[in-house]
């Protein structure tokens, strides 16, 4: 009987894996991708304050024109940073819908990690400190719980509030 | 319009402004002086500076009933009311005049101010000292509202010349039911959190003992909270209901000027609980307290000083200097008291164990201040990248959900593992027996996402929005599993029902269960913001009997009609919807052109599919964009925006959760009587 329990896991296990499999490589071969991902890094110009693909402000002047002129550049074989470019160019540096990976605007996506780094050693350093610290002198009298007699009220604690 | 009306009501209100001002600077510095130089006489003189705070309210409560009085007399010749109200603007927009431009809102902003004001001062018996420190507070805060009013952005001040028939009319945009309602629930968020601000800085100052002040603050605080959650949402849906780009958060600094002071009033109300309990995180509290306070104030810096380009900040005027001395000085003030003073503001216990209540705390504070920093550093950093290489850029969606959301994703998960780890120590045997379920029940919705087609590995949005679905699952099983386990405790030991017990169980500690319904309309909120990257749209020029196919919906334009009255003339559509051959409703997507001020403006209609799928609901969101100019045919935009109906309802629960966790908790049940009776012996008694 073990044996079955044993081989049973095993063979749902493999199904599962399959899925997985079978699920993976339903999302491979998207050939819109290339416009998906360049449409959301372009600002639409027209004042909505949208990324270009997301842009369905009333009465919009610029977003058609410019989701032809992105579906053109793919077209023409342009890659990702030459596309960029060309709106660059001809939108100015605003088009572009977040600061860019490099030069000064580097700066702007690694400050919000850097500060969760410090922010993560500061309470790190806080956490250790406050462990070190010595308990609270209790009042006269009061002799502090210790070691099995400690841990079997908090046993029967846990036990009078689980399910 | 009557000459009393026209010449002496804006001196009336005038007048007030400059009394509240005469009378907020008497409150401060003899208040002030009094605290100083302690002793009978300064106790008098205490006394008079608290009435004269309870008299601010009452004048400028005179000036802001004579600004609407004026919008609803017309009296255009104060220039306020000419640029904001027209002759036939309607009722409840002529009395929202009062907070729809730069002056009016400022002395709107001082009138709530005022209001909170007097309610503390009325109370002051709780603690006659703190309050009397916190009074001073606040009355050096209206000072700079007040002088702002009586010099700055003055709202009475007269036209030049010859007095208009006719104002210029109320933004369109503006002239939307939550108008009325969305901006003051903002401003009672903003302003209230003045108050836990005047308490923190008050005990500061006094070198307050205990923790009596956080109790106090505790209370003013939620309620503020709740009112700036509230304002949130309502803007949000003000957007989605009026802007008619079928969004409702677009990161714009206006928004994310109110979400900043939100993100640390929200660690507050967390860590003000490590505190209370464990006598930890006071300096934390402190500085926690002022930036909240110091967030909402440079949030109306931002949206009034035109420093940074927002779609709907106010007029560019010279009031953001004003805002920018006021922030240094209060910023200064309060570094100059906590040197002064910090050294009683050491924690009292020691940390007993890492997987504890206290330490999740911890975290949950850190996501929260960073969430903030993010948010500020992303709203600042076009000007900062301006300053620094000349050039701007444009910081949008795409940053925020590359930085934000992973932030956001983190501080889910903590919402949901925070509930289920104790005070000072939790067992790692406990934790996972009370983590197990909620996982499984999380994990099984992503494997159903993903058979459903949500495919993490396709886009990042993807990925975001599966993360999301678990994570708010996971909370809203963990808070169920909180409510059924301690039930099931107070079950076991009352005798009563499981139901009857977890209302018990909610109404003996109303905070607790309280926070935990808000966290369960969070992770609902969550549920609603994840369908955005499902969002669908199709926009066609529509003839009668023409069609649009959304998802499974069809729009068969029906018919086109036109309406005129006093303030606008209206052309709108006439839109049958179907699902499948079925009519399910009718819908009517609207173009206004105001008359006094010549802007056009959509009406969207917005079906949600409650009846069609109730929790994969969708809105239906269809705009009247006007006529092509060429061919003269009507142009109809349709969105499909899955789970958005999610949001508003996460809202309500929100703030029934907040509600809930204001009230006073009940006693404990009598616990059973388990004693054996003693069978009573033959011929006892006798």
């Amino acid at each position: 009987m073990p044996t079955w329990t044993k081989f049973s896991w095993r063979r749902v296990a493999q199904i599962a894996l399959v899925f997985v499999a079978l699920f993976t490589l339903m999302g491979v071969g998207d050939d819109d991708a290339r416009f998906r991902t360049l449409g959301h890094h372009l600002m639409c110009v027209c004042g909505c304050g949208q990324v270009l693909l997301e842009c369905n402000h009333v009465g919009c002047q610029y977003s058609d024109r410019m989701r032809v002129e992105l579906a053109a550049a793919l077209d023409r074989g342009d890659n990702d940073d030459l596309t960029l470019q060309s709106f660059i160019q001809k939108y100015g540096t605003t088009v572009v819908a977040a600061p860019a990976t490099t030069g000064f605007g580097r700066v702007a996506w690694i400050m919000p990690f850097v500060v969760l780094l410090v922010g993560l050693t500061l309470v790190v350093m806080v956490v250790r400190a406050w462990r070190n610290r010595p308990a609270p002198a209790l009042a006269d009298g009061i002799q502090p719980l210790r070691g099995a007699e400690l841990e079997r009220f908090r046993e029967q604690a846990d036990k009078e509030v689980e399910l | 319009m009557s000459q009393f009306s026209s010449v002496a009501l804006p001196q009336i209100g005038s007048f007030a402004l400059l009394l509240a001002l005469g009378l907020a600077g008497y409150s401060f510095i003899v208040g002030a002086m009094a605290l100083i130089n302690p002793g009978p006489v300064s106790d008098r003189l205490t006394e008079t500076a608290r009435r004269a705070g309870i008299a601010v309210f009452g004048t400028i409560l005179l000036a802001s009933v004579v600004l609407v009085t004026a919008a609803f007399s017309d009296n255009f010749s104060v220039a306020y009311i000419f640029h904001h109200s027209n002759r036939d603007l309607p009722g409840p927009y002529k009395f929202a005049v009062l907070w729809s431009g730069q002056e009016g809102s400022l002395l709107f902003w001082s009138l709530l101010l005022a209001a909170y004001g007097f309610v503390l001062r009325l109370r002051y018996k709780t603690d006659p000292r703190l309050f009397a420190y916190a009074s001073v507070v606040i009355a050096g805060v209206q000072v700079f509202f007040l002088l702002l009013l009586n010099i700055a952005a003055h709202p009475f001040a007269i036209l030049e010349g010859q007095v208009p028939p006719d104002g210029s009319g109320l933004n369109p945009l503006l002239q939307y039911p939550e108008m009325v309602i969305h901006p003051p629930m903002l401003y009672l968020g903003y302003v209230g959190f003045t108050v836990p601000f005047a308490f923190a800085l008050g005990a500061l100052i006094m070198r307050y003992p205990g923790e009596k002040w956080i109790h106090i603050t505790r209370r003013w605080t939620m309620v503020t909270w709740g009112f700036l959650t509230i304002g949130i949402f309502l803007g949000a849906h003000w957007a989605y209901s009026v802007l008619g780009w079928g969004g409702y958060w677009g990161w714009d600094p206006v928004e994310n000027a109110s979400l900043m002071p939100w993100l640390t009033g929200t660690a507050f109300l967390h860590s003000v609980m490590m505190q209370e309990k464990r006598g930890m995180l006071k300096t934390w509290n402190m500085w926690l307290v002022f930036f909240t306070f110091w967030l909402a104030i440079l949030g109306t810096f931002l949206t009034r000083s035109g420093i940074i380009s927002s779609v709907h900040a106010f007029a560019q005027s010279s009031i953001g200097s004003w805002f920018g001395v006021f922030l240094i000085v209060t910023l200064a003030t309060f570094i100059g008291f906590y040197i002064a003073n910090h050294s009683h503001l050491r924690s009292e216990h020691k940390l007993e164990s890492v997987i504890s209540r206290e330490s999740s705390f911890l975290f949950n504070n850190l996501l929260f201040v960073v969430a903030c920093f993010v948010v500020l550093w992303g709203t600042w950093f076009p000007k900062i990248s301006e300053l620094v290489q000349g050039s701007k850029v444009t910081v949008g969606a795409p940053f925020y959900n590359n930085v934000a959301v992973p932030v956001a994703l983190l501080l889910l998960l903590l919402t949901a593992v925070g509930p289920l780890l104790a005070w000072r120590r939790t067992s790692l045997e406990s934790l996972k027996r009370n983590f197990m379920w909620p996982s499984v029940g999380a994990l099984a919705l992503g494997v159903v996402m993903m058979v459903l087609g949500i495919r993490p590995w396709k886009d990042i949005s993807y990925f975001y929005s599966l993360m999301a679905a678990m994570l708010a699952a996971l909370v809203i099983f963990t808070v169920i599993s909180e409510f059924v386990r301690g039930g099931r405790v107070i079950s076991r030991h009352s005798g009563f029902a499981l139901l009857p017990s977890m209302m018990h169980l909610w109404h003996r500690n109303t905070r607790r269960y309280g926070g935990y319904i808000v966290h369960f309309g969070v992770a609902v909120v969550i549920i609603g913001i994840l369908g955005t990257p499902f969002n669908k749209e199709s926009e066609k020029e529509m003839g009668f009997g023409d069609k649009i196919n959304i998802g499974p919906y069809t729009l068969v334009c029906q018919s086109y009609t036109q309406d005129d009255n006093p303030n606008y003339s209206n052309e709108w559509a006439i839109l049958n919807v179907f699902k499948g051959n079925e009519q399910i409703t009718t819908m009517y997507p609207e173009r206004r052109l105001y008359k006094a001020s010549s802007q056009p403006q959509t009406i969207p209609r917005i079906y949600p599919t409650y009846a069609q799928d109730l929790f994969l609901v969708s809105d239906l969101y269809v705009v009247y964009e006007g006529r092509n100019e060429e061919t003269g045919r009507p142009i109809i935009k349709a969105h499909l925006n899955p789970m958005v109906p999610w949001i508003w309802t996460g809202l309500l629960i929100m703030i029934f959760g907040t509600v809930t966790a204001l009230i006073p908790n009940a006693a404990p049940l009598p616990a059973r009587v388990t004693a054996r009776v003693q069978p009573a012996a033959v011929g006892a008694g006798d």
